[in-house]
């Protein structure tokens, strides 16, 4: 087992340093970060050269390219345009979205399993019926409009119906009330009303993204399922007289499991780039927010970062998919 | 076997039918046989002639979507419409299954031991860790699995084809079953690994008593080892009698084509020139036409009753049914087994 | 987000049990069982697709919409850059939906053209990723599915890079240097970024389809790689391509609605329809239509996509769902 994940994390590494060269040629390609200050009409030369000077503009590529990478391996991520530390910020957002995503992941997950093995296991019933509908549905709708459709219809509806539209239950916008706790709201610190303010702005978001993910967790719960179900050894396993919830369990769920952890834990690794656009409608501070702002005032250090994290993330956890593959199932030589 | 033992499993007239987007597959149309204690039984008849189906309708093991009519009876209590929780204690208990292809018919996320122990304990609640365990090993033993002992915490994928089947085989012998039903059991076996697994079958049997339903395409493997034979053509049974007459005085074309392409073990110069699969392939089983099903590919055909009368199953002799018009004219014929050469080999 | 590219399982059937029990039938006899008559396998096809009526539905919805959007603007009496002046007497009120307007007026402009506009951009931007990306896809895994060893390594370590770069970031990255008319620059890159998949289900075809007798038959005849991949192989995977291909054209038209709507991606005097719910979205609750109608062309191509991409997927491939209950 050791030497498997130590062979997987070795040919991971290459990975990820092409994936950096890649993410570099991108960046370089996004724009002139000092395009602003040029266009200005009395900005002194020599201001614009140490700018340049500090953002390593006046090197060539290839060395701007290394001496970002070895900074970044010792873990200093540069600064940004405006001369502030580029992790930072970085960190901050990466906190705001898991917030956000893993817990509407774990839901997402839960729910879309349950529901699509009770589909496999009940095929043709009115709930499979239902389900395959619904989740198709949900599957197919862009989180665009799932998204605008809670925070622009349902939460409006919802807070007028429980007479709070001045303090609405539902919040839409951003992650925390701003100045939610200050000294001329006392009653507002600590942990209970707190965490009760943020549940009430994460709600929605955490909905829309549990709506748009379970469904493809369900669809694919229930194919697997559906084949498991059918292969030879559960026809087996009913041979001998077991019951049919050890039929179920024991023999096609825990076949199941393995593609299904697998896409789960790889899922995992896509999430922190991968709730922009929710993050974006209901205006938080996340990843999302990183990303459209290092590409709008073009910050390549910014950006450098959000590359990496959300690179390094997605490698991770398909290191983690390989590694409970290999433990779920027998027949992979570890 | 005398015809006045009762028979331990009786099917009558069983038909099953699947609804599928094209149309109504109907899979088995009337089958009926009996299996008496110790006998063993062979089912033959080319690929997707209804032999598995019939074998999963006695297990209970067909889909929901299955229409299932007749009558299934061990030892006089009728199998088809028994709660799922009754069907459970005859599977694996009185009546066990051998399936295809070892590869996929074990789990392969569980040591073998771990699934033996599974199938003992589902007919033996009150036996404890180490009894499930020796009687594990007991019956890899029986099988004929060397080192057994170290074999029973390997995992499926640890053995080879034929050792998977017998590790199947020790499954479906777990608890002695009245009856042992084996599909194919060597069709996806070495040639070199068939006839050991066909032999530890028919030892098995003596030391457990029980009948055998020995399913498969190829005449040659049931040949020499079976009392009774039934020969199945398009859901149908379309010759039966003991493995005697089916061998050397079939009465039903389809029978000879059967035989006509195995390897025959006559010192007949002339077999290679019998060695001749039969042309053409069964009929839809959707829209069965009428008359013989086989008319179409039958060298005695006579293009008029054949192709507008099912020919029911007749007496042709003791113990001997066969469903064909022409019968008769096969009786008398000398050296029936040249009925296909005969068509396309010119001499 | 967008929707999650979850793979679906290949239902692997497994015809070991027909071939070996074959040996005494054609080996076409197992389809014949299934058929009442010989049809050609396209009519059959067409046939089991017709059955399917959401895909239907979907068919003729998507369709309409494509003629809403490459025909409707020279039916329309507002072109999408006529700037309207409110009508002498009219109330405040004008800029709402109206006989005149169905879709209402925004900043000056009739939101029904540019949402017909807006459809239109959207569809070729995604007709164009599909082309260069299937395309791509195709000949990636083709290649490294037939010849297999380093090659294969090589391309599949290549498409796992690929697939390491967030692709939303990437395309934002490289787009946002783009000046004038920005489209097509938009199509390329996303379809940059878009070809993996099809390509590793390409390959998985060709890995198979390379061992079946017909391939070594065109190989002992001297058959030229070119042409036993393109002659022999191809053409046997057309259904996996039309499928993946039709499936990548929601794909394609929701991403980039997601990169317009961030403001990462069409610039005017481009449009689409990701990029008027970005400027319509201040006002989706004081002037909704402006909001919605967008919203809800975006959906609709969405779902009659995927629709008709599962009504092409049961259509080629039937043997997940042969039993009806
Ligand atoms: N679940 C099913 N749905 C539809 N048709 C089926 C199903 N199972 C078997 N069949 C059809 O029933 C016929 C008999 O199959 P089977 O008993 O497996 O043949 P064999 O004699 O080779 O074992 C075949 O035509 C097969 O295609
Ligand atoms: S009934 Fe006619 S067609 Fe059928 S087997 Fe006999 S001779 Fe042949
Ligand atoms: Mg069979």
């Amino acid at each position: 087992m050791f030497s498997f994940i130590v062979r997987r994390i070795l040919v991971s590494i290459p990975l990820l340093f092409l994936a950096s060269f890649i993410a570099f040629i991108l960046v370089v390609n996004t724009g002139d970060p000092l395009e602003d200050l040029r266009t200005k009409i009395n900005v002194p030369k020599g201001q614009i050269a140490l700018q340049e000077h500090r953002l390593g503009l006046d090197k060539p590529f290839f060395e701007r390219y290394f001496s970002w990478l070895t900074h970044a391996i010792h873990g200093d991520w540069g600064r940004t345009i405006k001369d502030k530390a580029v992790w930072d910020q970085i960190s901050r957002s990466l906190g705001v979205t898991l917030k956000l995503v893993v817990f509407a992941e774990i839901c997402s997950v839960l729910i879309g399993v349950t529901i699509g093995i009770i589909s496999a296991v009940k095929q043709y019933s009115w709930f499979d019926h239902g389900a395959t509908t619904g989740s198709f549905l949900l599957y197919s709708l862009p989180v665009l409009a799932v998204g605008s459709f809670l925070k622009f219809f349902l939460a409006i509806r919802l807070n007028r119906l429980l007479g709070r539209e001045k303090n609405p239950l539902l919040k839409t916008i951003g992650e925390s009330t701003a100045n939610f706790c200050t000294v001329r709201k006392p009653q507002n610190c600590g942990l209970i009303p707190a965490t009760t303010d943020f549940l009430t702005h994460a709600a929605l978001p955490t909905l829309t993204l549990v709506l748009i993910t379970f469904a493809g967790y369900a669809r694919f719960a229930r194919a697997t399922m559906l084949e498991t179900l059918n292969a030879d050894y559960v026809r087996t396993a009913r041979a001998k007289g077991l019951d049919e919830k050890r039929v179920i369990l024991k023999h096609a769920f825990r076949n199941a499991l393995i593609p299904v952890v697998t896409v789960v834990s790889i899922d995992f690794g896509g999430l922190i780039g991968g709730a922009i656009l929710t993050e974006t409608i209901f205006e938080w501070k996340g990843m999302g927010r990183v990303l459209v702002d290092a590409v709008t005032k073009v910050d390549p250090n910014l950006l450098l970062c959000w590359f990496a994290v959300t690179a390094i993330a997605v490698v991770l956890f398909n290191l983690v998919a390989d590694i409970l593959y290999a433990v779920l199932d027998p027949r992979i030589r570890l | 076997m005398s015809d006045e033992v009762a028979p331990i499993l009786s099917v009558k007239d069983l038909t099953v039918e699947f609804p599928t987007d094209d149309g109504v597959v109907k899979a088995v149309r009337g089958v009926s046989f009996d299996v008496r204690p110790r006998d063993v039984l062979g089912v033959v008849g080319e690929s997707g002639c209804g032999k598995s189906v019939s074998s999963m309708a006695i297990m209970g093991l067909l889909p929901k979507s299955a229409r299932i009519t007749g009558s299934i009876k061990f030892r006089d209590r009728e199998l088809i419409g028994l709660k799922p929780k009754e069907l459970r204690a005859v599977r694996g208990r009185q009546i066990a299954m051998v399936f295809q292809d070892p590869m996929t018919a074990m789990n392969p996320v569980y040591r073998v031991g771990w699934q033996l122990g599974e199938a003992i304990k589902a007919h033996n609640k009150h036996f404890d860790k180490k009894q499930v365990r020796s009687r594990s090993v007991e019956l890899l033993n029986m099988v004929g699995i060397p080192q057994a002992s170290t074999r029973v915490d390997n995992y499926p994928h640890e053995f080879s084809g034929g050792m998977r089947q017998r590790v199947m085989i020790a499954m479906a012998i777990a608890n002695n079953p009245d009856v042992l039903i084996a599909d194919e059991p060597t069709t996806a076996l070495d040639v070199t690994v068939q006839a050991q697994i066909l032999e530890m079958l028919i030892d098995l049997k003596d030391q457990l008593d029980a009948a055998i339903v020995l399913i498969t395409h190829d005449l040659g493997v049931v040949a020499g080892i079976t009392d009774r034979m039934q020969v199945m053509y398009a859901g149908k049974v379309v010759e039966s009698g003991t493995a005697e007459d089916v061998f050397y005085t079939p009465r039903m074309p389809y029978s000879i084509g059967l035989l006509g392409s195995i390897p025959v073990h006559t010192q007949d110069p002339a077999a290679g020139a019998r060695l001749k699969p039969i042309g053409g392939a069964p009929p839809s089983l959707i829209n069965v036409p009428p008359g013989c099903p086989f008319s179409p590919r039958c060298p005695l055909s006579d293009g008029t009753l054949c192709e507008t009368v099912d020919p029911p199953l007749l007496r042709v002799g003791p113990g001997h049914v066969a469903a064909c018009h022409h019968s008769d004219e096969l009786a008398a014929m000398e050296d029936p087994l040249r009925l296909f050469s005969a068509t396309a080999v010119p001499e | 987000m967008i929707n999650p590219p979850i793979p679906t399982p290949e239902i692997d059937s497994d015809v070991s049990e027909e071939i070996l029990l074959d040996t005494l039938t054609d080996h076409d006899s197992v389809e014949r069982e299934f058929t009442v008559e010989q049809r050609t396998q396209w009519k059959t096809i067409a046939r089991r697709f017709s059955r399917h009526k959401p895909a239907m539905v979907s068919l003729v919805v998507f369709t309409l919409l494509v003629l809403f959007a490459f025909i409707g603007p020279y039916l329309w009496k507002y072109k999408y850059d006529q700037v309207l002046k409110k009508p002498a007497g009219a109330s405040n009120d004008w800029i709402r939906p109206s006989w005149n307007h169905p879709f209402g007026v925004q900043k000056g402009y009739d939101v029904l053209a540019l949402v017909m506009r807006g459809t239109q951009y959207s569809i070729r931007i995604a007709l164009v990723v599909v082309v260069l990306s299937v395309t791509f896809g195709v000949i990636v895994g083709a290649v490294a599915g037939y010849f297999r060893g380093g090659v294969d390594n090589a391309l599949m370590r290549f498409t796992d890079l690929m697939l390491v770069i967030p692709y939303l970031a990437a395309v934002a990255a490289l787009q946002r240097n783009v000046k004038g008319s920005t489209w097509l620059y938009l199509s390329f890159f996303l379809a940059m970024f878009a070809w993996m998949g099809i390509a590793r289900v390409i390959r998985g075809e060709f890995l198979s389809l390379r061992e079946k007798e017909f391939v070594e038959a065109a190989r002992s005849v001297g058959a030229s790689a070119p042409r036993i991949i393109f002659r022999h192989i191809l053409p046997n995977t057309i259904g996996p391509i039309i499928v993946n291909a039709t499936l990548a054209v929601g794909a394609a038209v929701l991403g980039e609605a997601a990169l317009s709507f961030l403001g990462l991606g069409v610039k005017p005097p481009d449009t689409s329809l990701g990029k008027i719910i970005e400027v319509g979205k201040g006002k989706a609750t004081t002037y909704p239509n402006e909001f919605w109608w967008p919203v809800l062309v975006l959906c609709l191509i969405s779902l009659t996509i995927n629709f008709i991409g599962d009504g092409l997927r049961d259509a080629f491939d039937p043997k997940q769902n042969r039993v009806r209950a």
